[in-house]
């Protein structure tokens, strides 16, 4: 049976702010077959996001959701999570606001393991303020604020994530809409912080500026150059070389934070020592 | 803090006690002196009563998570000093924008910048009402003892919650760190607030409506988790907490918040005056400042001279009504020691004007100012 959307959406608040050919309405879209495919209850699911043009995907669904300042949102979704631990919390992020000014929430957040779903649209630049370069732009691509090409290397999201400790990381793109739910859904099941890269393309201020010209041109790039993590792990490095790979990066059993401190509370008051 | 009789308390710790007596459950902090004992209290006692404490990664993830926790409806609260408080601002700006109760505690100790960590100073009391950019009004609490700490902190909770605004305690690194005995009011005596929570159906919900509830021009606040399903951002919005681009739909969202707090100034104004009666000469003293100033009216007392101190507890909104009550009594002059280069004298001397002399006593670099100098300002006064 099709999914119905409606159920999901804010219809009334479109049309949306994204430009034609924007990915982002298809890691949108992924984030609701994710969840109507696990069938959660959409009471109690809160969406965070920071600001970005990916950051106005909540005002558009129809959970509960918080619209915050750039690159903060883990921070808040940090304050939800600990204060109803048995909330899914969803945080929707650009990659500038994820890993640029928000870095520092990111890295901690996996660190802590505290059960958050973190999905980054990733358009390796910073749509919303019109094409300046972020930490995931590559070497040698244009940008407003890069008129001779990026000079600076980018991050792996992922290997920031698993780095910090995350205990799930995984990679995915708008080409791979499928798979990309898929990824989704693991992520949402995963009882702790875990992470997904979602690629996304942005015509308007990536591809025009970078001989990508069409959105098709941009999701083309994703299949061409994408790899499934099975096989990345037995290329050589040669290989590997312009290509990255997609799927579950990592994923681990670790406790998770907000329940952590729910037995403390639990052995704290048990002892009575008030 | 079970058992009843006086304590040696701390301003900090009253703070903490204060607030979990007012409903604490949720604190986030990053370590900053002279505010760190109140983490470190939280820390401790908040799991004991169901609360939960963390310390995050830097002060604008503090007032976030701050910030998420209490739109999930647990009264939250952080604390800072200087540089920390600087790093809240955008989040504080948040709160006020998106009307989520909560209350910030910055401790003055000296600045700019780093400053003298272990120094107090009253250097932010104009930070603390203009920090985070926009048009907005700001509650701004500030206590001149050991249990104002306390009796302050519950009432910063309770005009957070009932008005659905952030509200700021502004100690000094002296109340901060001053230990005095006190007796704490008993649970019976203390009047706790709570936000006031939808009732209507859930669908028809508007986060940012403010017909809806009891208290006028304050929409009532569901809780994150309950099936209301709102929105909530910090750009200008509607009453349905949808972003707004209608020049008439934002300036009635920007100035109703400013006015929930604005058309309530005087209720808000909380002032001990002391030898108002017969007074020429008036000192406008707050924090710790207040306590050399109480010693400097009276001694000037003793000697003849009819001065009068206005204390103030609640420096934002400005307390208009107040001074304007002074004014009206013909003073010869008012004088406002401050441990900073005069920051409060000049909300004092626009509502004074040219009625009489409006005299700025200040010091910096974290040195008290002494009865003795309040005193003999009084008298060069007179
Ligand atoms: C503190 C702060 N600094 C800067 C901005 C301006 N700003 C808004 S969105 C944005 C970048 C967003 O890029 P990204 O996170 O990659 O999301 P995208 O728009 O590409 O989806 C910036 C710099 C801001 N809103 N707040």
């Amino acid at each position: 049976m099709a999914l119905s959307f409606e159920k999901y959406l804010r219809t009334q608040k479109m049309p949306h702010i994204w430009c034609p050919g924007c990915g982002h309405g298809i890691v949108t879209q992924a984030i609701i077959r994710a969840i109507d495919e696990l069938g959660l209850n959409t009471e109690k699911i809160a969406i965070v996001s920071g600001i970005g043009c990916s950051s106005r995907a909540p005002g558009y669904l129809n959970f509960d959701t918080l619209h915050t300042t750039h690159g903060r949102a883990i921070a808040f979704a940090t304050g939800i999570k600990m204060a109803r631990p048995e909330l899914k919390v969803i945080v929707i992020t650009g990659d500038g606001d994820a890993a640029a000014i928000g870095g520092n929430h990111l890295i901690h957040a996996a660190r802590r393991n505290i059960g958050l779903t973190v999905v980054c649209f990733d358009n390796n630049i910073y749509g919303m303020t019109s094409g300046q370069y972020s930490p995931l732009t590559p070497v040698g691509s244009f940008a407003s604020t890069a008129p001779y090409g990026m000079l600076e290397r980018p991050f792996d999201l992922c290997e920031l994530v698993v780095g910090a400790g995350g205990t799930f990381a995984a990679r995915s793109t708008t080409y791979h809409a499928r798979h990309l739910v898929n990824v989704i859904k693991e992520a949402l099941t995963h009882n702790g912080f875990s992470f997904v890269d979602a690629l996304s393309q942005c015509p308007t201020y990536y591809g025009r500026r970078n001989k990508l010209r069409t959105p098709l041109d941009m999701m083309n790039w994703f299949r061409d150059h994408a790899v499934p993590v099975s096989t990345w792990e037995k290329m050589p490095p040669e290989e590997r070389e312009g290509k990255f790979p997609i799927g579950v990066i990592k994923k681990v059993d670790a406790p998770e934070f907000s329940e952590v401190y729910s037995g403390l509370i639990e052995k704290v008051r048990e002892r009575g020592d008030e | 803090m079970k058992d009843a009789g006086p304590k040696l308390l701390q301003g900090n710790e009253a703070c903490v006690e204060g607030a979990i007596a007012a409903g604490l459950k949720f604190f986030a902090g990053y370590p900053i002196t002279p505010s760190t004992e109140i983490a470190e209290l939280c820390a401790l006692r908040l799991p004991k009563v169901g609360g939960k404490f963390l310390q995050m990664e830097d002060e604008i993830a503090s007032m976030a998570a701050v910030c998420g926790a209490s739109l999930a409806g647990l009264k939250s609260m952080t604390a800072t000093s200087g540089p920390g408080f600087s790093l809240k601002q955008e989040n504080i700006g948040f709160a006020v924008e998106a009307e989520i109760p909560c209350v910030i505690v910055n401790v003055q100790r000296v600045g700019p910048s780093t400053g003298m960590p272990t120094s107090p100073a009253q250097g932010d009391v104009l930070q603390a009402r203009w920090g985070t950019h926009g048009d907005h009004e700001m509650v701004v609490l500030c206590p001149s003892s050991v249990l104002e700490a306390y009796t302050l902190t519950v009432e910063a909770f309770n005009i957070s919650e009932t008005l659905r605004t952030p509200v700021i305690l502004l100690m000094d690194e002296v109340v901060g760190h001053l230990r005095e005995k006190v007796v704490l009011p008993s649970p019976q005596e203390l009047v706790v607030k709570d936000r006031e929570l939808p009732a209507g159906a859930k669908e028809a919900y508007k986060p940012y409506a403010a017909d809806q509830g009891r208290i006028k021009g304050v929409p009532p606040l569901a809780r994150f988790g309950d099936g209301y399903k709102f929105h909530v951002t910090g750009l200008t919005h509607g009453e349905d907490g949808f972003p707004t681009n209608s020049p008439k739909v934002g300036e009635k969202q920007i100035v109703r918040i400013w006015e929930k707090i604005h058309s309530r100034r005087k209720e808000l104004s909380r002032v001990e005056m002391l030898y108002p009666e017969d007074a020429e000469v008036f000192v406008y003293a707050y924090g710790s400042t207040a306590r050399s100033a109480k010693r400097a009216v009276k001694e000037a007392r003793a000697q003849g001279i009819r001065a009068c101190l206005i204390r103030a507890m609640t420096l934002w909104p400005f307390i208009e009504d107040v001074l304007s009550d002074v004014k009206k009594k013909h003073p010869k002059a008012v004088i406002v020691p401050e441990m900073n280069l005069g920051q409060m004298v000049r909300p004092v001397k626009r509502v004074i004007g040219d009625a009489c002399p409006v005299i700025p006593l200040n010091k910096v670099a974290g040195q008290l100012i002494e009865p003795e100098e309040i005193l003999a300002a009084i008298k060069e006064a007179v």
